[in-house]
């Protein structure tokens, strides 16, 4: 697996993206210290920045990664290299190209400027949150064998985790407002890795405050330190769950 | 050596192998010809683990090909249309292909040297011509002395000299023992390489035959003139 890891990792390194989408991140996060004087303040900006792109870029490169590796996987699956260390291959290329990505854009400029802690909660729910939407990306490229239809799931799943439901998850509130629901919604966020990310920090941010009513129930069920746990644990099943079916699948597919 | 048993292959409506049963031996020069579209890539690709069939099994060596991989160690393929990775330069290719495989035996550099491939290293696969990635394809599947070959209309796009080239050493392979496996629309092309015929039509095996045999049944003195007489004696 380390032969075809190799390639696959140069030639992400070659695709100049990933270093163009590592300045962007370092750019906005850089500016964002620069700018607040506080360094909380700050912090939230960079997170409510790193809670849309990362998942976007992630997923839409990655996809298209996918799709134009056809070429590259129906080669070596002529020659003796067993499909799963094919695909598995693609995805640690991947994950740890857009990880590397995250850490020296925004990682960097978060361990010089906010509280350590803070910092490296940060740091690793932005690193899972990049490979859980290669892991998408995976997902949605196995769903289809058109490239353009791949790439519209994709975006689908993007715009259903990063805005839609958030969106659903208010009008639950506002129809069910009058009922005890706080149990339910946090259950419902375990839904969207990207909800889940949020959360984790802002209780860490210590503004559970400006969640609501809710905030307080957040910081029972996800303030301690099994919380947390529980949350990192939801998120690494994040990673696999898709990444596991898109191997089953792949494994069946002809090429 | 490769024993296909029962394979069928179905996509969506289309039923591209229909209950194919075939025993190739090394030793073996085998054509397999037939319209197009009558399953002939399937059937190579099914050998190859590329395409799934849904039934049937296929033994390698007295092995079920099913969940192992090593057995391509053995085959050498040359692709129909050779699609590679499009920003890597042939050099990488080969070096890749080199290192995936491993050095068990001696590589064999005959048709490297005489494509003259050390002067194209640097060029990216996209820019290549049809036939210059097929010099590639030929390259990759000849370098490894594999035990069977497995040529995909190999000589599709390629010019005289290079045709020229090619024939040798598929004839040098057939000379030290592989099984090799050629489709080919170009009958006469075949008829000083061939010692089997393999005709499929519409995804079923119509005929597998020795070629002295075949044309002692046809009364025909070329595969050419055999293959266009069965065909017209079927109708």
């Amino acid at each position: 697996m380390m032969q075809v890891l190799k390639y696959v990792f140069i030639d992400i390194l070659k695709n100049k993206i990933v270093i163009a989408y590592t300045i962007m991140l370092a750019l906005f996060s850089w500016s964002a210290f620069g700018l607040e004087d506080n360094a909380t303040k700050g912090l939230l900006t960079i997170l409510n920045i790193v809670l849309l792109t990362v998942p976007l870029v992630s997923v839409l490169f990655s996809t298209i990664y996918v799709y134009n590796s056809n070429e590259f996987i129906e080669l070596l699956v002529s020659h003796p290299v067993k499909r799963s260390k094919i695909w598995k291959a693609l995805f640690v290329g991947l994950s740890l190209n857009m990880s590397a990505a995250y850490v020296i854009g925004v990682g960097i400029p978060l361990l010089l400027f906010a509280e350590l802690g803070t910092a490296l909660i940060m740091l690793v729910a932005g690193i899972m949150l990049s490979i859980i939407f290669v892991s998408v990306a995976f997902l949605c490229s196995m769903l289809t064998r058109d490239k353009a239809k791949g790439i519209g799931i994709s975006i689908m799943a993007w715009l259903y985790f990063a805005l839609l439901f958030d969106g659903l998850v208010l009008f639950l509130f506002f129809q069910f407002a009058d009922y005890p629901i706080e149990k339910i919604v946090v259950g419902l966020s375990a839904l969207s890795p990207i909800d889940l990310c949020r959360i984790l920090i802002l209780l860490r941010l210590d503004v559970s405050a400006m969640m609501g009513i809710t905030g307080a129930v957040f910081q029972d069920y996800f303030g301690n330190n099994w919380g947390l746990l529980l949350s990192f644990a939801l998120l690494i099943l994040w990673i696999f769950v898709p990444f596991y079916i898109s191997l089953r699948k792949f494994k069946h597919k002809d090429l | 050596m490769i024993e296909i048993k029962n394979i069928t292959k179905q996509f969506k409506k289309f039923k591209a192998l229909d209950n194919v049963n075939l025993e190739l031996k090394l030793g073996e020069c085998i054509a397999l010809i037939g319209p197009n579209g009558c399953g002939k890539t399937t059937l190579i690709k099914s050998i190859l683990g590329m395409v799934l069939p849904e039934k049937g099994e296929i033994i390698f060596n007295g092995k079920n090909i099913k969940n192992d991989n090593n057995y391509k160690k053995q085959i050498g393929y040359m692709p129909q249309i050779g699609r590679y990775p499009e920003n890597m330069t042939i050099g990488q290719i080969i070096e890749m292909i080199k290192s995936i495989r491993g050095n068990d035996n001696e590589l064999d550099q005959d048709l490297y040297q005489q494509f003259e491939m050390n002067k194209l290293l640097d060029k990216k696969m996209r820019t290549l011509s049809g036939g210059t990635t097929q010099k590639v394809s030929a390259v990759l599947a000849f370098m490894f002395n594999s035990k069977v070959l497995i040529l995909d209309e190999p000589t599709a796009g390629l010019d005289p000299i290079a045709t020229n080239i090619l024939k040798e050493k598929i004839i040098d392979a057939k000379n030290r023992g592989a099984l090799i496996l050629i489709t080919s629309h170009l009958l006469s092309e075949l008829e000083d390489l061939v010692s089997e015929i393999i005709f499929m039509q519409d995804g079923k095996l119509i005929l597998h035959k020795g070629v002295s045999e075949l044309k002692k049944d046809t009364g025909q003195e070329s595969i050419a003139k055999s293959i266009v007489h069965l065909l017209k004696a079927n109708n």
